[in-house]
């Protein structure tokens, strides 16, 4: 192909265009949620705004190969998007068409040395507000402020990509017709707001780390998302003893991921799990925040669930495991979060404390609750304590209605095997 | 700014057996409501019960059934309205959320400006 030797006849070209596209891609990477935040704001409409970041993006492509990278990248897109957000807002007004205003507090004027503020919280605020559904809060914030594609987050919620294109229409236009602005809650407001933001993340880092159906046990891009959502947010907000709490329990079960599966992709307990393989680096960095979030109490509801998190990555093994520690955790997180799931939860942590007969009689109690009757960790929880029991004919009848309910391969394949050993 | 409808919907029945103390009370909190928010508050009624209330549905083919009743059977019904004058949703959920209802709740609804 002549094609090589042309590139090699002006190899000083070919290097700037190839710098250029990786510096495009860097900024991509690093930059995208905070000149979409921006550009937001100037251009009202969250859909606009995303078309001027594009637009940004590929003037970047161009101008950076000729007149090299610049030496703020993000500072230089962000101007180039808010600049074109100004221009077609302007031309919309001249116009008199009605723009759908996400904002009530548009910059009229850019100054030529602005310095753009982080608009971000404004951006989550608004797609984790309250007023939408929660799994529209969900996708507008993979959408917008993780950059996803809509298709990319119909796959990771296994829906189809016109199903999601509705859903995130629908939600923009609510955000539209209703005026909802585009702003960080005052501090009134804050405590409940945020709650909704934290849950969202939460939302989409346990969608990941777990799957609901399918092959794959974690859905990793998810879960990585969910972490850079938290690491985000504590970015935004370094004092939050909640966003803290959230990172931090988003860490030490990730710590864990390497050998959640083994080499045949098949489901290991925290009890079976080779500790060695846990990832030492997040268990410390969790760790930490957990600290640091428990110097502010009451201690909310993912602090104290990183809490637990942090004294299982604590323990050498699963029999030297905290578990009076635990419990007492789990006590006051029932009183936080009143939930059957979390006294589920902390029945498996009666079972190590006071034995799986206590813990049976609790789990029976909780099989009342017609929430939990297709939950398929409440069989699974009860089989295992039967079969720690020797009750092994109601055991197998456990696992035979866990495996019922569950839609995840991988956790289908483990309660089978269980199965088969007990017979 | 843009206006908000907000309507109430109550339980007739628990209101009906209500304490006259509790009805005293809301009515306490109406009047509260339109005092703390007198620039806010464009308009509003409190409806008679919805045993007086007739549905009209026109069909297709032109038509006209008159029933006695609510358009439709829900628990709650609809007891009364506000207009509000709001610069945002925030602002109008806020108002919204001081507006009374013993036994029921409100729904928040954008009103559509006609000069936009």
């Amino acid at each position: 192909m002549g094609t090589d030797a042309a590139a090699g006849a002006s190899s000083h070209p070919g290097a700037r265009r190839a710098e250029a596209e990786a510096a495009v891609a860097r900024a991509h990477a690093s930059e995208w949620t905070f000149v979409l935040a921006a550009a937001a704001r100037v251009a009202g409409d969250l859909d606009a705004a995303e078309d001027c970041v594009q637009d940004a993006y590929a003037q970047a492509l161009v101008h950076w190969a000729r007149d090299g990278v610049p030496a703020r990248p993000g500072a230089w897109l962000t101007t180039v998007a808010t600049r074109r957000a100004l221009e077609l807002h302007r031309r919309a007004a001249t116009l008199a068409r009605k723009l759908p205003l996400l904002v009530p507090d548009p910059v009229d004027e850019l100054p030529e040395a602005y310095e753009f503020p982080d608009e971000r919280l404004r951006l989550v605020f608004t797609c984790c507000h309250p007023a939408l559904a929660l799994e529209a809060q969900v996708a507008l914030t993979l959408r917008f402020v993780c950059g996803l594609s809509t298709a990319e987050v119909a796959r990771a919620f296994l829906v189809k990509e016109a199903t999601m294109q509705a859903r995130l229409t629908r939600a923009k236009k609510k955000i539209a017709e209703t005026r909802i602005p585009y702003r960080v809650p005052d501090a009134a407001e804050l405590p409940e707001r945020l709650a909704a933001v934290l849950e969202v993340v939460h939302l989409v880092y346990t969608s990941g780390h777990t799957a609901a159906a399918g092959a794959g046990l974690t859905r990793l891009d998810l879960a990585e998302r969910g972490i850079a959502l938290a690491r985000m947010l504590r970015a935004l907000l370094p004092r939050d003893p909640d966003v803290a709490g959230l990172l931090a329990l988003t860490l030490l079960t990730e710590a864990r991921r390497a050998a959640r599966t083994d080499a045949d992709g098949r489901l290991v307990l925290l009890e079976d799990q080779d500790r060695a393989l846990w990832n030492h680096e997040l268990i410390a960095a969790g760790q930490q925040l957990v600290e640091q979030a428990l110097r502010t109490p009451p201690a909310g509801r993912y602090t104290l669930m990183a809490a637990i998190a942090a004294l299982h990555d604590e323990a050498p093994s699963w029999t030297e495991t905290d578990w009076p520690q635990i419990l007492a955790l789990y006590d006051l997180l029932l009183r936080r979060w009143p939930s059957t799931v979390v006294a589920l939860n902390r029945a498996v942590a009666v079972s190590f404390v006071e034995g799986p007969a206590e813990a049976l009689a609790l789990v029976d109690g909780l099989a009342e609750d017609p929430s939990l009757a297709t939950y398929p960790y409440l069989a699974a929880t009860r089989a295992d304590l039967l079969r720690r029991l020797g009750e092994t004919d109601a055991a197998a009848a456990a696992y035979e209605e866990a495996l019922l309910l569950t839609a995840n391969e991988v956790e289908a394949q483990f309660l089978s095997a269980r199965l088969a050993d007990l017979r | 700014m843009a206006k908000y409808l907000v309507l109430i919907y109550d339980d007739e029945q628990q209101l009906a057996g209500a304490d006259p103390s509790i009805i005293e009370a809301n009515h306490e909190r109406h009047v509260a409501f339109n005092r703390d928010n007198g620039a806010a508050v464009v308009g509003g009624a409190q409806l008679k019960g919805s045993e007086t209330a007739t549905s009209i549905r026109t069909r297709p083919d032109g038509t006209v059934t008159v029933t006695d009743g609510v358009f439709a059977e829900t628990k709650e019904v609809l007891g009364g309205y506000y207009v509000i004058d709001a610069p945002d949703y925030d602002a109008a959920l806020a108002l919204a959320k001081q507006v009374p209802a013993v036994f029921g709740g409100v729904e928040v609804r954008p009103i559509i400006d006609p000069g936009a």
